[in-house]
């Protein structure tokens, strides 16, 4: 059964989001065999429901503008936890990105004067978001896609890498399975790109898809790399609330970049409480606490929400720069946004921390293995900014897909590994089939979406986080013994029995660095720890790896920035 | 069958891999808001853990959940249930234009073929990209597509008449057009869109009836496309001096 003929590629990339995408055109444009796989259909990755736009100091709507300023606020949004030098490789490089974009066909919304309009976004102190409407990640994910396929990039759709594949200790290849048809599937590479994007499914509000299952994050951890920052977990503070159908959707944060406000059920613009100068456009940590809290002390909408309006804009305007939040409310919730204001709570949306890399070339601690975007840990620090995340995408997508060619051509033995990974992948992915009975794969990630969303959530404290390692052990006993009917073709409960495996092994790290982390600091709220600690916990970066089969969690020190960063802060 | 408790309604989803289907009916215990795309999760989770449906955004972002609800071509997260005749079920089959793998999964590959062809962006040399709203706001309409294939499944020359060779379908006119369209790609296309088929629609306009994100696929595409392959190839002036030009 184990014999296959691995393909062969010089680089290997895991996912076709931004990040994918722009790493496998980078090694390709380099002139390596380039594969990429991922596990819907290309075009569908996360990346095409971003809304807002991408940031980049182009300087073309506030002259003032520049890297410099951008690096600080993205530090500052961060919490000082970001490794200062992505973010400084980020501001710097993310106009370039932007502008190369344009030059693939992407037609982003124009200034007066013909040139890429930038609008207002939370924690940017100018107009940064080079946006198409509220469709900007659209706009991005087919411009790259489009690149990508007439650039003889192989592309894998509904594919899923389920195990990475070693050679004393370098990674060497993946193994996984076609979702239509069951059968396995073996690559053989010189470097493996994972760009997998995020963790959101293991929490029951969320505005991410079914594919986010920690897959990169937990790949990268069983392969022996280090994962950082993990118990930094972003809640968007404007997702959907009612109907219950909708709960968790995305509500862009362009809403109030083109001036919405936000009310409580006193018809307070209680952000002038929390933020006074910032207020709507403060940072999405605080703006989620606020309107948690506001809920909390019993001033929140019928739904549990609080409003947020833009009625008082021209409707045109409205229709014209938001027209798929126009759409999405009209059509799901009955709520014409040009008339009545929306109904929004915080939505798990965006994990801070993962797999840890070298900020020049995304190479991970694991020889061989690289990550770019959301599965890479460090460029956002305890709190990411909006709009961050695409221009994060391109920087360290072509960054990752330039370390990958080059440790491909570094390397350019042949890759090997030992057949027996294979034969144990096999069945460690068929065994849920010998099962006469058993766990239902959708009520244990039930379960754990209930028991991450109550207790390692927006607010946490020390007795709750340490229950949800407890139970965590016991979903984990239940996800042993799982049943699953049917075939191997096309076959959901399959395929989320194995996400499963990931979701549970990360939901874990997640609760143990956030009940390590013993202080509050960006989208890290510790009820029995509220203060930030200026002292101690700003200079540690948390870590998790596995050592001698076990998890192991802790901290490192953080690298100091150059005096001339440093006086940007002074 | 299946049932559970709660207000009920009922669903038939035509379930089965390849040419062997049946429609399987569920009893289903709904919520306030949900549209089609919650009920058959809802279905996959509690009843049917194998039953196969491409899902992504559930917010009508990524195109994915294409489905025939009650007949109609739609995208399943955008259909609320208050919207359908509730007394009678509510019946779920994939889109027949492309073959059938798995219950609501069809097999869309040849789109992606077809879209490798295409040629690319190819911008003017050296240009400046400096251009204004204007000049793009139709380009904006055709790159809003999400390629959720609805358009392709309605299409005649691709459900009836299965002209898969010659013919490129709606959405590739529209991803041609946004090439065309755009005020700074130098690329001619026009033979290769009259090799596409262009001339085998017959403007029926059912693309442009489902397109879940409003794009004026027939209007605003598709004649625009015809007209210039007319202007280019067709015209009386080009035709009497062709034998002395030198192209």
């Amino acid at each position: 059964m184990s014999d296959y003929d691995p393909i062969d590629f010089d680089v290997l990339v895991v996912g076709a989001g931004g990040a994918g995408l722009r790493a496998a055109i980078e090694a390709s444009a380099r002139g390596l065999k380039t594969g990429l796989v991922c596990k819907s259909l290309l075009g569908k990755a996360h990346t095409v429901m971003a809304e807002g736009g991408v940031a980049a100091a182009l300087a073309n709507v506030d002259k003032d503008d520049n890297w410099q300023v951008h690096f600080r606020d993205t530090m500052l949004g961060g919490k000082m936890m970001n490794n200062w030098r992505m973010a400084m490789l980020h501001a710097k490089e993310a106009p370039e990105a932007v502008y190369e974009l344009e030059r693939w066909g992407a037609a982003f919304d124009r200034t007066e004067d013909g040139r890429i309009l930038q609008r207002a976004f939370g924690g940017h102190k100018y107009k940064r978001l080079a946006h198409v409407g509220d469709r900007t990640g659209l706009e991005m994910i087919r411009t790259l896609q489009d690149r990508g396929v007439h650039q003889g990039i192989e592309v894998f759709m509904e594919c899923t890498i389920t195990h990475l594949l070693t050679d004393d200790g370098r990674v060497t290849g993946a193994f996984g399975y076609w979702r239509e048809s069951g059968r396995f599937i073996v690559f053989r590479a010189r470097a493996v790109v994972l760009a997998t994007g995020g963790i959101g499914k293991m929490y029951r509000i969320t505005s991410n898809s079914w594919e986010y299952t920690a897959d990169g994050h937990a790949l990268a951890y069983q392969a022996g790399a280090e994962l950082i920052d993990m118990e930094f977990v972003q809640f968007h503070p404007t997702g959907m609330v009612w109907p219950p159908g909708v709960r968790g959707i995305l509500v862009t944060e362009a809403v109030r970049g083109e001036g919405g406000l936000l009310r409580n059920s006193l018809n307070e613009r209680f952000m002038q409480k929390y933020d006074p100068e910032r207020l709507e456009l403060s940072t999405r940590d605080l703006v989620s606490k606020s309107i948690y809290r506001e809920v909390q002390e019993g001033r929140g909408t019928p739904h549990g929400g609080v409003w947020l309006d833009v009625s008082h804009l021209p409707a045109d305007q409205v229709i014209k720069k938001l027209p798929s939040m126009y759409h999405q409310f009209k059509d799901l919730a009955d709520v014409d946004i040009t008339r009545s204001p929306m109904e929004v709570g915080p939505t798990m949306h965006y994990v801070m921390g993962g797999i840890q890399v070298d900020a020049e070339t995304g190479a991970s601690t694991v020889p061989g293995l690289l990550a770019a975007g959301e599965c890479a840990g460090g460029m956002h620090g305890a709190n990411r900014l909006g709009g961050n995340s695409l221009s994060d995408l391109l920087v360290f997508g072509k960054r990752a897909g330039a370390g990958a060619a080059e440790f491909a051509r570094a390397n350019s033995g042949k890759a090997g590994f030992d057949p027996e990974q294979v034969r144990k992948a096999e069945r460690e992915l068929l065994s849920v089939f010998e099962a006469a009975q058993g766990e239902s794969p959708y009520d244990v990630q039930m379960t754990l979406q209930e028991l991450m969303q109550n207790n390692v959530g927006i607010i946490r404290e020390g007795s709750r986080l340490q229950l949800a390692i407890d139970e965590l052990k016991k979903l984990r006993a239940r996800a042993a013994h799982l049943c699953v009917e049917g075939s191997r073709l096309y076959n959901p409960g399959w395929h989320l029995g194995w996400d499963l495996r990931n979701m549970l092994t990360i939901a874990e790290i997640v609760a143990r660095c956030a009940l390590q982390r013993e202080e509050s600091r960006g989208a890290h709220t510790r009820l029995d720890f509220e203060n930030t600690d200026k002292t101690k916990w700003e200079k540690l970066t948390s870590f998790a790896r596995k050592r001698d089969g076990q998890l192991e969690i802790g901290t490192s020190s953080k690298g100091e920035m150059p005096p001339e960063l440093k006086s940007l802060f002074a | 069958m299946v049932q559970e408790e709660g207000r009920q309604i009922t669903v038939r989803i035509l379930r089965g891999e390849g040419v062997k289907t049946q429609e399987v009916e569920y009893q289903v215990a709904v919520e306030p808001g949900w549209v089609v795309l919650d009920v058959v999760l809802h279905i996959q989770a509690r009843m049917a853990p194998d039953l196969a449906v491409r899902w992504n955004c559930k917010a009508a972002k990524c195109g994915s959940c294409s489905a025939e609800v009650n007949g109609k071509p739609r995208l399943m997260c955008k259909t609320r249930l208050d919207d359908l005749d509730l007394t009678k079920p509510v019946v779920v089959h994939p889109i027949k234009t492309f073959p059938r793998i798995k219950d609501l999964v069809t097999d869309v590959s040849w789109n992606f073929e077809v879209n490798k062809k295409i040629q690319p962006f190819t911008p003017k040399k050296d240009a400046a990209f400096i251009y204004f709203q204007e000049d793009i706001d139709r380009v904006q309409e055709m790159r809003k597509c999400i390629e959720c294939f609805l358009c392709q499944n309605v299409c005649h020359v691709l459900r009836n008449r299965e002209q898969y060779q010659r013919f490129v379908g709606p959405r590739f006119f529209v991803r041609l057009a946004g090439l065309e369209m755009h005020p700074l790609d130098d690329a001619d296309r026009l033979k290769q869109i009259e090799e596409d088929g262009i001339f085998l629609c017959n403007i029926t306009k059912c693309c442009t009836h489902v397109c879940p994100e409003d794009i004026h696929i027939t209007d605003n595409a598709i004649i625009p496309l015809k007209e210039r392959v007319i202007d280019k190839s067709y015209s009386f002036w080009n035709w009497v001096l062709q034998p002395f030009s030198s192209k």
